[in-house]
């Protein structure tokens, strides 16, 4: 049996503001290792908020998460951060790249922050990243100089560097055209199978969520299938 | 942590708002300009002043009061012994104004390691006679080598040569008031009435200036043998002995000491002068309180700069959060970046500084009264510059803390979703 790389038990969280309302209600899942699955369902569902209570980023739940069999509930900021540098790759909606430095950089830059391998090291694993996503002539511009569907490239070499378990995707292809978004599912599909990261991918687009492992249904703050 | 990511990232950051960090940086330089160049000045102004006293006033002085005495005959006798004794219209005892043994104090003086030198001198009140006219005036009869020595007599003295008064005898320097009121000049011979009305003709060999009109308008010099002379007594006549130490700061110490060892009146130089210490103090207090006001106006201009770039900067602060960086690494990121805005916006304030002070010391300083000032005093000690830099480090960092504080609270779940 493949190893769980993610597992939720019992989690519940709720919004105080206007009123108290709960968001999401019983939430248990599990993510195994080489599974690519896609959370569906209508806006305000919740499956966003699950998605960054799982990430770490939201801490503010009941119940408890587990990732790499490691309770995350009651972690500190810090360790959440070490957490999620190392284990947990990102690619948001938006690119999210920093401005302030070029494309090489950005995709170094949780690298350089894990210090696992030494500079030169990060700089030639990222360049290897950028070169299978095809973006290696464009490693020494800034990223305001790149497309939509650059960027989102770029952001995802970044999720890659520190090689998580577990990549999640919050409508990673919501803002991009057929053809990029098709090129991002090929790339997520690569991954699942050369690498056997485990991908959980929140999107809106059927046909994305169609063509993966397995589709999480919410409604209401649940899953429904 | 990784500092030196930490410090990259700030660097970038700043280098992304280079034209807002280099105006934030400038509010520093501008105030740590400002203060060292007014610390500067004012303490310039204040040694300058102090000097204008202290230099002329022995560290120590030996003299008799005119005082009563202490040991009165009714506490003396046994039969009002541990009574409460009123004594009304005492009047002080006529104890002469001669130090005695005066030659054995200088020798034992002259051997403590703290003293640098003794001048002994004889001061006389005296009527100077021009015409029909009197006009009072004090001789100070110095040992000129000595005096010379402590005092540095010679820079007051704007004609004429105070050694003469060594080499001839009967000669005088008189105030540049004095010397104007009496219309005479270099080798004129002028007449001086003593009080107990001896009358005596000494010769003028130079005018001196010592700034404070008071002063000049009836001071005169002579040698020790000639006021000696003037008042008709021996060569062991002596009325002050001058002290200077090694550290002016032992003086009211040493002045206890030889107060109790030669039972004699002694004065040290700060109770002589306490009103001028008082006065530096206030203005050192006051360019302190300036030079501060213009750091801390310098802070509110940096955390101002710093909150706004954080507010342009909740993207990139997302995520950086999201790909692992924790709250106190941000909160790093931008105390470094208040810290690099402020030591070099300090250090450049130090050099402006110093070429400020530098620039205020070389603009012409001229007043009669300062002969051997001729430009503005700087004081250039590196307290100051210590001050400055320290001050200007914990300025920033501080308003640099609470903008970081809150970057450092970001929730980026809501800017990633906010969008």
């Amino acid at each position: 049996m493949a190893k769980k790389v993610l597992e939720t038990i019992n989690i519940n969280k709720y919004f105080y503001d206007p009123v108290k309302f709960r968001v999401l209600s019983d939430i248990n899942m599990s993510i195994n290792e080489g599974e690519f699955v896609s959370v569906v369902g209508k806006s305000g569902c919740g499956k966003s908020t699950l998605l960054y209570i799982l990430s770490t980023m939201d801490t503010d739940y009941e119940g408890e998460l587990l990732i790499n069999d490691v309770n995350l509930t009651k972690k500190t900021d810090k360790d959440l951060a070490v957490v999620r540098n190392e284990h947990i790759g990102f690619v948001f909606q938006f690119h999210y790249l920093l401005s302030e430095y070029n494309v090489l950089r950005n995709v170094m830059l949780p690298g350089i922050k894990l210090a696992k391998y030494p500079l030169k090291e990060i700089e030639h694993r990222a360049m290897e990243h950028l070169r299978t996503l095809d973006m290696a002539d464009q490693a020494l511009k800034s990223p305001n100089q790149l497309s939509g569907g650059q960027k989102q490239r770029v952001a995802i070499a970044r999720a890659l560097i520190n090689d998580p378990i577990i990549i999640m995707g919050d409508e990673p292809t919501g803002n991009l055209d057929k053809k990029n978004s098709d090129m991002v599912f090929d790339i997520f599909n690569n991954l699942v199978k050369e690498r056997n990261q485990a991908l959980l991918i929140v999107t809106h687009d059927p046909d994305f969520a169609a063509r993966t492992h397995r589709t999480i249904e919410m409604a209401d703050g649940r899953i429904i299938s | 942590m990784n500092y030196r990511l930490i410090l990259n990232i700030a660097i970038n950051l700043i280098r992304a708002r280079l034209k807002q960090s280099i105006i934030a940086a400038v509010g520093v330089t501008f105030g740590i300009a400002m203060f060292i160049t007014l610390l500067g000045f004012m303490n310039g102004l204040n040694n300058l002043l102090d000097g204008l006293m202290l230099n002329r006033t022995p560290h120590v002085r030996l003299y008799n009061e005119v005082k009563p005495s202490i040991d009165q005959p009714v506490l003396i006798s046994k039969d009002y012994k541990g009574n409460t004794n009123f004594i009304q219209s005492i009047k002080p005892k006529d104890r002469g104004r001669e130090i005695y043994n005066s030659k054995a104090i200088i020798n034992i003086l002259k051997q403590d390691k703290r003293v640098i030198d003794v001048a002994p001198k004889v001061t006389a009140p005296v009527f100077f006679n021009t015409g029909s006219i009197e006009i009072t005036g004090v001789v100070n009869g110095i040992d000129v080598p000595a005096e010379e020595h402590l005092f540095k007599v010679s820079d007051y003295i704007i004609e004429g040569n105070v050694f003469d008064l060594n080499n001839e005898n009967n000669t005088i320097i008189i105030g540049k008031g004095l010397a104007e009121k009496m219309l005479v000049k270099i080798g004129d011979v002028i007449k001086i009435t003593t009080i107990k009305g001896g009358l005596v003709s000494l010769k003028v060999v130079g005018i001196m200036q010592i700034g404070i009109a008071e002063i000049d308008n009836t001071m005169s010099y002579t040698s020790l043998r000639t006021a000696q002379m003037l008042l008709g007594e021996s060569a062991s006549y002596i009325t002050d002995i001058q002290v200077k130490l090694t550290d002016v700061l032992m003086a009211p110490a040493v002045a206890k000491e030889y107060k109790n060892k030669f039972k004699i009146d002694v004065i040290d130089a700060q109770t002589a002068n306490s009103q001028f210490e008082t006065g530096s103090e206030v203005r050192s207090i006051i360019s302190y309180a300036v030079g501060i006001t213009l750091l801390i106006v310098a802070g509110f201009g940096i955390y101002n700069i710093l909150n706004m770039m954080i507010y342009e900067k909740m993207d990139s602060i997302a995520i950086l959060k999201a790909t692992g960086f924790s709250g106190n690494d941000v909160k790093w990121i931008f105390i470094s970046l208040a810290l690099i805005i402020g030591i070099v916006g300090g250090l450049f304030g130090l050099l402006f500084g110093f070429s400020l002070s530098q620039i205020i010391d070389m603009i012409p300083f001229e007043t009669s009264s300062l002969p051997t000032i001729k430009t503005y005093p700087i004081d250039y000690k590196i307290t100051y510059y210590v001050i400055g830099l320290t001050f200007a480090i914990c300025t920033t960092a501080i308003a640099g803390l609470f903008p970081a504080l809150k970057a450092s609270k970001i929730d980026p779940v809501e800017i990633i979703r906010g969008k």
